[in-house]
């Protein structure tokens, strides 16, 4: 079985801030990590392959530094991975992605069948949990979002039966292999690398493709293969509140609670 | 040429219209008044036909409705295919789609077929009154900041719009419109996924998205016995229990009542935190609420400055307080 998890090295979403006076992004010292949701869709393979058997890549679009995460995972488990990296990639909105990772999966799959295809529910950066099914429905294979775990594998049949999260429970879909999946949070707890595959991992030279390397039509790539455009990013809006402070006047909690029941009932809150 | 069509996902879920595709209705209509276009719901499912009359009511011209076994429950690549086919024959100016579980999932798998340019979780969309563009604003990492996005040459423009931001629009029984049906092109046996089952949530009456009224506790109430005292005040309003994502870890709640970016986005009349400290995570799920109450022992808790009223205080003074002062008026 071979299996590829689409792995995305983001900035700590948590940490990015807005430049207040010339509205850039400021991402200097932020740290770059795994994608965590990326990371519980690299679990959920390393399962299967230890449950069955198989060979896990890693695909990565990125920078050159982007290599680091691909060494994470080969710590972890996975046999192998690529990182895509041209300046031709630069830009690329979901759609250009989508396009560009599914590519590389094609290629991928020359050398040996892929049979599930493994993301993330959404990157922290981007947030938009729209490469997955762009993927998928460019492969034209099954998809399954938001997966929270992979109930079994039929390996003869070339069935897979997982549980999906929704707002209102959990559906169980059995999906035709080859399938993309994409994985929440809830699916696993992640492994930690023992000490020996982690300076193995070291070592491990990551393959580079370029758009050359893959055939890729540039006019679908980057900047130029994007139809979305951001127009301009700021901080987000603070709600023009002034918060009134109730400790500031009253200290007894019989008396504070009196002052907000007031403005509950104002509201209307309390028929 | 025809005028400018302003498409609208109507989200339903075994049969059940979801609200949000109301919302989304307004909103539609009033992007099409401004492009002088028409607005045309999508409703795809499996004897759901007779529903299209809704549409009319919030709102829509026109309705184009896709009825197939094939099409029961939600499955990725049947609802994406058979959407994109009418998209490409009918060639819509807007697609917009909710910002939920199957919008996000549907409009990735739609956008690429069609080659459109496609915004998530969008919280602003407007006509720019000079190139007509649909100017599309949400927010990314994490919520630390929002775009303004727009697309320039490729059709549909696609958007997600985030649930219970927008209002419903008023129904009226008096309005109607043409429905035209259309057809799926993929048969049983093309579809490479088959639902096994559907395990509702326990306690799936929780639907904290719909609430009017929201008390919600964080790590500051300590353990899970002291949840009892957010849910007394819970019962004495007639609210809904909400919390912050550690009680979710912690398990001393199911994520149904978790309020935040991983969690719900609620929208209520009011809303009361207490031992919550009011991470971006957190505030982007409740910031919606009408009235704000917010009670932390810390005088910094970022949430007290997203409250109308903040108390510093210990909760287990002062919430107990509030509970107490309510019945009383209640009793009265
Ligand atoms: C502020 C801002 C707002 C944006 N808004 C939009 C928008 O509304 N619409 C739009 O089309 N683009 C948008 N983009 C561009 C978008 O962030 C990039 O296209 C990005 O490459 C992919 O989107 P994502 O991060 O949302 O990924 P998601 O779709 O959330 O990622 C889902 C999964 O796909 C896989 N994946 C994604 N990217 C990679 C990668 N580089 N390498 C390996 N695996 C990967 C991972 O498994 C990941 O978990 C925005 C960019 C910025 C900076
Ligand atoms: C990608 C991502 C998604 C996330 N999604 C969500 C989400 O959907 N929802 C969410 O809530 N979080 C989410 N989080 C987590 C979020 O970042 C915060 O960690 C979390 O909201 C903190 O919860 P808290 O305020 O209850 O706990 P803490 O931050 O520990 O705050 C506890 C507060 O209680 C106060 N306190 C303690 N004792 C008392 C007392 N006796 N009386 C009064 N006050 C007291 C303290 O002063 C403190 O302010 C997410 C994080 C990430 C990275």
């Amino acid at each position: 079985m071979r299996l590829v998890v689409c792995l995305k090295q983001v900035p700590d979403a948590s940490e990015v801030k807005i430049d207040p006076i010339k509205g850039t992004m400021v991402r200097a010292g932020v740290p770059s990590i795994a994608n965590p949701y990326d990371m519980h869709a690299l679990e959920e393979a390393l399962r299967l392959k230890d449950k069955y058997g198989a060979r896990v890549s890693i695909l990565t679009m990125g920078p050159p530094q982007a290599t680091d995460v691909i060494k994470r995972a080969v710590s972890l488990g996975a046999d192998d991975g690529v990182l895509l990296s041209d300046r031709a990639f630069a830009g690329s909105d979901t759609l250009a992605t989508s396009y560009i990772l599914a590519q590389a999966i094609r290629k991928m799959g020359e050398e040996e069948a892929i049979d599930v295809v493994f993301c993330g529910k959404m990157a922290i950066d981007g947030d938009t949990a729209q490469v997955g099914p762009g993927i998928g429905s460019r492969l034209d294979c099954a998809v399954t979002t938001y997966v929270v775990g992979v109930r079994s594998l039929d390996k003869d049949k070339k069935t897979v039966v997982v549980e999906r999260r929704l707002e209102r429970g959990v559906e169980v879909v059995e999906a035709d292999m080859p399938v993309l999946l994409t994985v929440n949070k809830e699916a696993n707890d992640i492994r930690y690398a023992a000490l020996p595959a982690l300076i193995e991992s070291i070592k491990y030279e990551v393959p580079v493709w370029t758009a050359e390397d893959v055939q890729l039509d540039l006019a679908q790539c980057g900047l130029k293969g994007s139809p979305t455009q951001v127009k301009k990013i700021f901080p987000p809006p603070q709600k023009d509140i002034e918060t009134v402070m109730v400790t500031d006047t009253i200290s007894d909690p019989a008396q504070i609670a009196k002052l907000l029941v007031d403005k509950i009932e104002e509201a209307g809150m309390l028929a | 040429m025809s005028q400018p069509a302003v498409w609208i996902l109507i989200e339903q879920n075994d049969g059940v219209i979801a609200d949000v595709s109301w919302e989304l209705m307004g909103k539609g209509r009033e992007l099409a008044d401004d492009l002088g276009g028409e607005v045309a719901g999508i409703l795809v499912g499996h004897n759901i036909k007779d529903q299209a009359k809704e549409a009319f009511y919030y709102g829509a011209d026109k309705v184009y409705v896709i009825d197939d076994p094939t099409l029961e429950y939600y499955r990725t690549q049947a609802y994406a295919h058979a959407i994109s086919d009418i998209a490409k024959k009918h060639k819509p100016e807007i697609f917009l789609m909710a910002a939920t579980s199957l919008g996000r999932d549907l409009s990735g798998a739609i956008a690429t077929p069609l080659g459109a340019g496609l915004t998530a979780d969008c919280t602003v969309l407007e006509i720019d009154p000079e190139t007509k563009l649909l100017h599309q604003t949400r927010p990314a990492f994490g919520g630390n900041i929002m775009a303004t996005i727009y697309c320039q040459i490729a059709r549909p423009q696609m958007a997600s719009v985030r649930p219970r931001l927008l209002p419903i629009p008023e129904r009226d029984e008096k309005r109607t419109g043409t429905v035209i049906e259309e057809k799926t092109s993929l048969q049983e046996t093309d579809i490479k996924t088959r639902r096994v089952e559907f395990i509702p949530d326990e306690g799936a009456t929780v639907n904290i998205e719909d609430a009017e009224c929201v008390v919600a506790g964080g790590r500051g109430i300590g353990n899970a016995d002291n949840l009892k005292v957010i849910e007394e005040l819970a019962n004495a309003l007639g609210g809904t229990v909400g919390c912050s994502r550690p009680l979710v870890d912690a398990g001393i709640l199911p994520h149904a009542h978790q309020v935040g970016m991983s969690g719900h986005t609620i929208r209520p009349k009011l809303y009361i935190g207490a031992g919550i400290s009011g991470a971006i995570h957190h505030v982007v799920g409740m910031e919606g609420a009408d009235l704000t109450i917010v009670i932390n022992k810390d005088p910094d808790a970022a949430l007290l400055r997203v409250a109308d009223y903040g108390v510093v205080g210990n909760l287990f003074d002062i919430v107990p307080a509030i509970t107490k002062e309510i019945k009383a008026r209640k009793g009265a």
